[in-house]
C-alpha cells in the first residue's frame, strides 16, 4: 500500500493541472454570480415597465378602488363612449382598457365586465384586478345588509393555527420544511459530487486504457490500489473545487451585494405598499419573536450530528457510486459505450432526490421516506433529509439510523469488490464491447 | 547455470476458454529467452502471470527459486505489448511517476533517467508532453522506464514494434549489453530474424499447450535435416541432376552465385555422411557451393505449429 500516495498524488496533480479543470473552477462562480446579478436586473428592468390599463367605469361602481401599484398604473375614462376610449387607450398604447358597463346595481354591471387588450393579458394582470372587484363587491352588498364598516375592515383577518406537541412544547408552523431543506441540500450537494466526480473518476480509467499505459502500471501495482488511488485522487480534487468554488462564490455575493446594497433596498420598498409596510410595522413585534423562534429551533438541529452524518454519508455514497464508475471505466473503450451503463447509476440518485423532494418534505417519517433512507443506493440522500430533525424521539429512530449505516457499510464493501473485479478484468480487455452478461462472466474469473 | 524462472505445470481458464493448459518453462538466468506462438496461443497471459497481473488456476512460478511474491514486481521489468504513455503528462515526470511505483527513490530515478535519457540521446525531451512526440520517440522512454531500475528479469513483448531500424538497432544493442552486465530477459515476439540473432533459449507455445522448447542449437540440432545446397560446374546438368536423383533425394535450390551452375538440394539418406556425398560430387563435377541447410527458426515454428494443429 506504500504506493497509494503516489497514485494519489498522480491523480490529483493530473485533475488539478488539467486546463478544462482550471478553467472550470475559475469560471463556475464568475457563471453562477453573472447569471444571478442578470436575472436580478432583468427582473428588475422588467417591473420598472409599468402597465397602463384605462378604466371606463359607466356606473362609477368601482370608483378609486383600481389602485396604482408596483406593476400597474390605472387611467381612469370619463364621460366618454366605449368606442372612443377604445380609439383612445389604443393610441395612446396602453396595455388595455377595462370596461365596466352601467348596471342594475354593482353585481349586474360586475357580471358583464371586459378587459380589452391588444395581446392576451397576463393571468397575475387579470387576477389582481378580479381580485379588487370581488372585494368591492362583497363590501358594497354586505354595507348594503346593513353591516357596519369596522365590521366590514376586520372580515379581511386571518387566524393562525398554533402548534403544539403534547408535552405542551411551541411548536413552529414550516419547520419541517425548513429543516428538510437544510437536509435536502446536504443530499444535492451529495448528488451533484457523485455526478461530476463520478464522471471524472470513469474517463480517467477511460483514458489509461486507450492510452494502453494501464499495463505498465498494474505490473507494478495492484489493480485495486490504482482503482482506489484514482477514486481518492479525483475526491480530493473534486473537494478542492467545490472549495474554491465556495469561497469565490462567497466573495463574488459579497462583492455583489455591496455594490448593489442601495439599489436592493430601493427596489425592496418599492415593491410593498405603503400600507402593507404600516401592518407590518404594527406586526413586527410578533413577527420578530417567531423569528427567533426559528432561528432558536434551527440552531436547535443537531448540527454535529448532522455533520458528521453527512461525512459518513457523503464518503460510503461516494466510494460506493465511484467504484461503480470506475468498473464502468473500465470495461468500455471509449466514452460513448458508457450509455447503456449510466442509466441504471443515475436513476437511483434521481430517484432518491425526487422521492426526498415530494416525500420527505412532506412526511419525514413515513414509510416511503423510511424505505428509502434505508436503501443503501438512495439512503446518502434521503436519510439526510430526514436527519435535521434529529435522531431519537421525533425525529429518525435509532434503529433507523443504525440499520442505514450498517446497510451501506456492507453494501459499500459488496460493491467495491465487484467494482475492483471488474475493474481488473476489464482494464485488460481491448476492442470489446461488452454487455451485462459479459461483465457477470467476468465477475467468476478468478 | 541455475534458473531465474520456472514455470510448473501452469494451468488458466477464463471461463470456458483455456489460455494456459498444463505449461511448463525455464528460463535459465542470464539468458535470452525466446517466447514465440501464433496469436491467441497464450503468450501474453503467461507473461501476465509472471506480472503477477494475473494468477494461474493451477501450477506455480518461482522466481530465483522462491515462489512468486509480491515483491517481485520490483525485480521484473515488463514492456508490455499494449503499451503506452499518459498522453498529457510531462516525460521526465511521467517517467519518475513510473520509475517511483517500481520501488526506486525520487532522487535515485532522477539519476538514472538522466543517465538512460543522455545515453539514448534523448535528453531535451524531459519537459515535453507526450502527445508531441512520435510514437518511436515515445517507444524509447517506455524502453527507457522499463529497465530504469536494474530487473533481474526484463520482459519485452515486441519490443522492436514502432521502431525504424536505426532505433531497433539502437534498443537490440542495449538488450544485449543489459543481458552481458547479469540481467535475464524473456522476449515475445514474431519477428524471427530477431529471435535468431538474439535468443539464447526458446519455448513455443500453440493453443495454450507448450509444444516445443530447449537451447536453441539443440532444437536446430534436432531440426536438421541432412540436407545441402550444393553449387556443382558440369558441361551435362541434365545428366548430372538424373543420376544424382537415383542416390539422393534432390530438389531445386535458389541462391546467388557467380557460376552458371547447376544449383540443388540434396537430402543425405541414412548411412551417408556428408564427406561420401562430397567426394562422389568431387568426382563428377567441380563443386563450387557445399552448404548444410540449418533450419530457420522461421521453419520449426511453421512445422511445429502445423504438425501440433493436425495432431491435435
Amino acid at each position: 500500500m506504500d504506493k497509494l500516495p503516489l497514485i494519489i498524488k498522480r491523480e490529483y496533480l493530473a485533475k488539478v493541472r488539467n486546463r478544462s479543470f482550471i478553467v472550470m473552477t475559475v469560471l463556475s462562480p464568475l457563471l453562477v454570480v453573472g447569471m444571478a446579478a442578470l436575472v436580478f436586473f432583468l427582473t428588475k428592468a422588467n417591473n420598472e415597465e409599468r402597465k397602463v390599463i384605462a378604466v371606463l367605469d359607466e356606473g362609477n361602481f368601482f370608483r378609486e378602488q383600481f389602485k396604482d401599484d408596483a406593476s400597474i398604473a390605472f387611467v381612469p375614462f370619463r364621460d366618454i363612449s366605449l368606442e372612443t376610449a377604445k380609439d383612445s387607450a389604443q393610441h395612446a398604447a396602453y396595455y388595455g382598457l377595462l370596461y365596466i358597463p352601467e348596471g342594475r346595481d354593482i353585481e349586474n354591471a360586475a357580471e358583464n365586465i371586459e378587459f380589452f387588450c391588444k395581446e392576451s393579458p397576463g393571468l397575475g394582470t387579470l387576477s389582481s384586478m378580479e381580485g379588487v372587484i370581488r372585494s368591492r363587491v362583497r363590501d358594497v352588498k354586505l354595507r348594503n345588509f346593513g353591516v357596519p364598516d369596522e365590521v366590514l375592515g376586520e372580515m379581511g383577518r386571518n387566524y393562525e393555527i398554533n402548534v403544539e406537541n403534547f408535552t405542551g412544547e411551541k411548536k413552529l408552523r414550516g419547520i419541517n420544511e425548513m429543516k428538510a431543506v437544510i437536509g435536502g441540500a446536504f443530499g444535492y450537494l451529495i448528488m451533484m459530487f457523485i455526478i461530476i466526480y463520478g464522471a471524472f473518476v470513469m474517463r480517467s480509467v477511460i483514458e489509461e486504457k486507450t492510452s494502453r499505459i494501464i499495463e505498465v502500471i498494474i505490473s507494478s501495482v495492484k489493480p485495486f490500489q490504482l482503482m482506489l488511488g484514482k477514486i481518492i485522487g479525483t475526491s480530493l480534487a473534486g473537494i478542492t473545487q467545490f472549495v474554491i468554488w465556495i469561497i469565490s462564490a462567497g466573495l463574488l455575493l459579497f462583492v455583489l451585494a455591496a455594490f448593489l446594497g442601495i439599489s436592493m433596498g430601493e427596489l425592496g420598498g418599492s415593491r410593498i405598499p405603503p400600507d402593507a409596510a404600516d401592518a407590518m410595522n404594527n406586526m413586527s413585534g410578533g413577527m420578530q419573536e417567531k423569528m427567533q423562534l426559528y432561528i432558536a429551533e434551527l440552531l436547535n438541529i443537531s448540527w454535529g450530528v448532522l455533520l458528521f452524518s453527512f461525512v459518513v454519508y457523503f464518503i460510503l455514497g461516494y466510494l460506493i457510486y465511484s467504484s461503480i464508475y470506475a468498473a464502468i471505466g473500465a470495461a468500455v473503450d471509449n466514452e460513448t459505450d458508457t450509455q447503456q451503463f449510466m442509466f441504471p447509476v443515475i436513476l437511483p440518485l434521481m430517484l432518491a432526490i425526487y422521492v426526498g423532494f415530494f416525500s420527505v418534505f412532506n412526511n419525514p417519517h413515513g414509510p416511503i421516506a423510511v424505505a428509502f433512507s434505508l436503501f443503501p443506493l438512495t439512503s446518502p440522500i434521503v436519510m439526510l433529509m430526514r436527519l435535521p430533525g434529529g435522531i431519537g424521539t421525533g425525529g429518525v429512530p435509532v434503529w433507523q439510523f443504525v440499520t442505514s449505516i450498517v446497510l451501506l457499510v456492507v453494501t459499500f464493501l459488496a460493491i467495491v469488490w465487484l467494482a475492483a473485479k471488474i475493474y481488473r478484468v476489464g482494464i485488460l480487455m481491448y476492442g470489446k464491447k461488452p454487455g451485462y452478461k459479459e461483465l457477470y462472466k467476468w465477475l467468476k474469473y478468478s | 547455470m541455475s534458473n531465474l524462472l520456472e514455470v510448473n505445470d501452469v494451468s488458466k481458464k477464463y471461463g470456458q476458454y483455456t489460455a494456459l493448459n498444463h505449461v511448463s518453462l525455464k528460463v535459465p538466468e542470464g539468458s535470452i529467452f525466446g517466447l514465440l506462438g501464433p496469436n491467441g496461443a497464450g503468450k501474453t497471459t503467461l507473461i501476465r502471470i509472471v506480472n503477477q497481473i494475473t494468477y494461474p488456476d493451477t501450477g506455480t512460478v518461482t522466481f530465483d527459486g522462491k515462489p512468486l511474491q509480491p515483491g517481485h514486481v520490483a525485480l521484473i521489468g515488463y514492456l508490455p505489448e499494449e503499451r503506452g504513455l499518459y498522453k498529457s503528462m510531462k516525460v521526465g515526470e511521467q517517467a519518475l511517476y513510473l520509475a517511483q511505483l517500481k520501488g526506486l527513490s525520487r532522487k535515485e530515478a532522477k539519476e538514472r533517467l538522466h543517465y538512460w535519457f543522455d545515453r539514448l540521446g534523448i535528453g531535451d525531451w524531459w519537459n515535453k508532453k507526450i502527445q508531441e512526440l512520435s510514437k518511436g520517440m515515445a517507444q524509447k522512454i517506455q524502453f527507457v522506464v522499463t529497465v530504469l531500475h536494474n530487473p533481474r528479469l526484463l520482459i519485452f513483448d515486441e519490443p522492436f514494434s514502432g521502431f525504424d531500424p536505426i532505433n531497433a538497432n539502437i534498443i537490440k544493442d542495449e538488450i544485449l549489453h543489459l543481458r552481458d552486465k547479469g540481467a535475464t530477459v524473456i522476449f515475445s515476439t514474431h519477428r524471427m530474424e530477431s529471435v535468431e540473432e538474439l535468443c539464447d533459449d526458446i519455448a513455443l507455445i500453440n493453443k495454450s499447450q507448450k509444444i516445443l522448447d530447449g537451447k536453441l542449437v539443440d532444437i536446430k540440432r534436432q531440426y536438421r535435416s541432412n540436407t545441402f545446397e550444393v553449387g556443382l560446374e558440369t558441361e551435362n546438368k541434365e545428366a548430372l541432376r538424373s543420376e544424382l536423383e537415383t542416390r539422393f533425394t534432390v530438389s531445386g535450390a535458389v541462391f546467388k552465385s557467380l557460376a552458371d551452375e547447376l544449383k540443388l538440394r540434396i537430402q543425405l539418406q541414412n548411412g551417408h555422411s556428408p564427406n561420401d556425398l562430397l567426394q562422389y560430387l568431387v568426382s563428377k563435377s567441380t563443386v563450387s557451393h557445399f552448404v548444410e541447410v540449418i533450419p530457420s527458426v522461421n521453419d520449426i515454428f511453421i512445422q511445429t505449429v502445423k504438425d501440433s494443429d493436425s495432431n491435435g
